[in-house]
């Protein structure tokens, strides 16, 4: 009897783990919590077992249909008892950001740049696109060590100060310091917190040479603000990314971000995407939102100007980063761009490193 | 089981929802709801205090919720009171003024708030309604009480609950809640109901409608949903327009009245436009 239970646990934390592979955060103490749950219920019962586990190994509605397609993996007929095998572990193929795309680009391999301040100053200005892989490398460095403020907004809750409003707990406190004698009032004020930036990155295959870039920039503003930034990819699926960026390495979080990012080089249906992610109120609200996109839109361009349209009533303001924008004689001439400009706040370049330093700082006072 | 209970209640939960409510009970686990809003999220917390006989303790969550508001806060004005009684009948000196404290900050001047409330009256139901709107300052306190069920006050002690209150947690998901939060909890996700079951509700919960009315109601509320609108109805709402339509005399779907009583399920003017010019309320 005791080796059935053994080995029922050894079935349902290797269950657990098949979860952890495919990207569900079932962690050790979800794990705990599904056994404590399944003893509550028939575990013979696979519906029991079912819920037992989604209730407590799920975190979000994006984990329920990697559940489902494990579940049925795990407990579906090939796999009715555990065996000492490993569970079948769901790999994630990894996309990593090729350096050799667009434009002519020669391959400088581990050659070091002679880094003076008149080089670094032009480099700044070249557009990402250009640059040989040593150059962007040295892009990438500069940007790893920019420092992004945020534009501070007065927040709900109190904290002490000099003056503002009255205490009344400090206060009393105090009076009571001083053996019932109200000698000295304490007041406090609004604390002020960051803005929230949403930062949605399109990286679809016309914007393949900027979305590197683009996301360590991204990671630039998830380092300095970690609590107020949210990062999203945008190409033929919605994915949230600010988790992955959270690593401190740059090199790191890209490989995390390249891993998690379904839709490299895809299309684009920016419209569509855009209402799935003002549908789920990821937060649009209040937020600062930065699209970084060259607005080649597949779908219909109508629908990206109704969701723009609802976008710019919903954010504080609305920042369009167009790579193509540094371009002499560009005209934002794609049906994409036409359609979402009349509800863009500030329409900005975002092609070289001086952009993204004018990008940082214009979310500093939004 | 429990289903059965909550069903006795109008409220029909589906196997998953009634197994989360059973082992939210079972284990002492706060019950972490998710879904679109009008799914019934608030309404099962109510459904789960009334079975259970339990006072529902609710705490609206808003943003810059604090503990002041949240878990207790002192009756300065009574303190004051208290203080200049005492001041009156001329207490002075050191030890007196320890006494004082002491008696200051008692739990007569404590005000308690609903999650103090919530521990101190057994048993409850404790609803934590709309987390997201809350800031991530408020969860960290909240994943203090919820963890062990106790708050300590610097000024009096702690205090704890014998039989921790049945937590129940919603959001509408407008923003990722951290993930330790969750982890104390049972997550459930809650779909807008099939077919079915939503003519089931609606019979339920309004005994003068008619089959085909209900029928009517919940197939429009299908198409609706499918139609991409920007705030798609949810079982809240297909009830209120229910209602809407039983009020003025209606015995199954006319356009006219279902034109007239639109503002009860679409609560934007582009979503009313999109429902009419597509033609979603007509019935086939």
């Amino acid at each position: 009897m005791p080796e059935e239970a053994a080995e029922l646990i050894a079935t349902m934390t290797g269950f657990a783990r098949t979860l952890r592979a495919a990207g569900v955060a079932a962690d050790h103490e979800r794990t705990q919590a599904f056994l404590r749950a399944a003893r509550h219920l028939d575990a013979a019962d696979p519906g029991a077992v079912y819920w037992a586990g989604r209730l407590t190994l799920c975190a979000g509605p994006d984990d329920l249909p990697r559940y489902d397609r494990c579940f049925a993996a795990y407990f579906g007929g090939e796999r009715a008892r555990a065996a000492r095998t490993r569970p079948p572990v769901v790999t994630v193929t990894r996309h990593t950001v090729s350096l050799d795309g667009a434009g002519p680009r020669e391959d400088a391999g581990q050659e070091a740049l002679p880094a003076t301040a008149s080089s670094t100053e032009v480099l700044r200005r070249r557009d990402i696109a250009r640059l040989t892989a040593a150059e962007l490398a040295e892009i990438h460095r500069l940007l790893a060590i920019l420092r992004a403020r945020r534009e501070q907004r007065r927040s709900r809750r109190f904290a002490p100060a000099h003056r503002g409003r009255l205490d009344p707990r400090r206060t009393m406190r105090e009076t009571l310091r001083r053996g019932g004698e109200t000698a000295r009032l304490r007041h406090r004020a609004h604390r002020v917190r960051p803005r929230r930036v949403v930062l949605l990155v399109d990286v679809s295959g016309s914007m393949a040479p900027y979305a590197d870039t683009l996301l360590r920039f991204a990671h630039v503003l998830v380092r300095c603000e970690p609590r107020a930034t949210q990062v999203f990819s945008v190409g033929t699926r919605l994915t949230r990314i600010t988790a992955e960026l959270r690593h401190r390495d740059p090199g790191r979080a890209m490989r995390e971000v390249s891993a998690a990012i379904p839709d490299w080089s895809g299309g684009t249906r920016l419209g569509e995407e855009l209402k799935e992610f003002l549908d789920q109120g990821a937060g649009a609200r209040g937020a600062v939102v930065v699209i970084a996109s060259d607005g080649w839109e597949r779908g219909d361009p109508s629908l990206l100007g109704q969701q723009m349209a609802r976008l710019s009533r919903l954010a504080r303001r609305v920042i369009w980063v167009n790579p193509h924008k540094g371009q002499e004689g560009y005209r934002p001439l794609t049906g994409g761009m036409r359609a979402a400009l009349p509800h863009v706040g500030a329409f900005v370049a975002g092609h070289s490193l001086a952009a993204f330093e004018e990008l940082a700082e214009r979310l500093s006072h939004a | 089981m429990l289903a059965e209970l909550l069903d006795a209640r109008a409220y029909l939960a589906d196997e998953g929802l009634a197994t989360a409510c059973f082992l939210a009970l079972r284990m002492g686990r706060p019950l972490f709801l998710e879904g679109e809003a009008g799914v019934g999220k608030t309404e099962l917390a109510k459904t789960l205090a009334a079975v259970l006989g339990a006072p529902l303790i609710r705490l609206q969550c808003y943003e810059g919720l604090d503990a002041a508001q949240a878990l207790y806060d002192w009756d300065f004005a009574r303190q004051l009171l208290h203080l200049k009684a005492a001041e009156a009948t001329g207490a002075t000196g050191a030890t007196e003024a320890a006494r004082l404290e002491g008696e200051l900050y008692d739990r007569r001047f404590l005000i308690a708030r609903p999650l103090l409330k919530a521990l101190e009256t057994q048993p409850s139901v404790l609803l934590v309604d709309e987390i997201d709107r809350a800031d991530d300052e408020f969860e960290a306190f909240l994943l203090e009480v919820l963890s062990d069920f106790t708050i300590s006050i610097p000024e009096l002690g702690t205090i704890s609950a014998e039989t921790p209150p049945v937590v129940v947690v919603t959001s509408n998901r407008t923003r990722d809640v951290h993930d330790a939060l969750k982890r104390r909890c049972l997550y459930h996700w809650l779909e807008h109901p099939a077919f079915d079951r939503e003519v089931a509700i609606l019979l339920r919960r309004l005994p003068e409608c008619t089959e085909t009315l209900a029928d009517q109601v919940a197939r429009a509320a299908g198409r609706l949903r499918g139609a991409g609108l920007v705030k798609p109805p949810g079982v809240a709402e297909t009830l209120d327009w229910t209602e809407a339509l039983l009020t003025l005399g209606a015995r199954d779907l006319d356009p006219g009245l279902a034109a007239a009583t639109l503002g009860a399920v679409l609560k934007y003017r582009e979503d009313q436009e999109t429902a009419l010019a597509n033609g979603l309320l007509r019935h086939a």
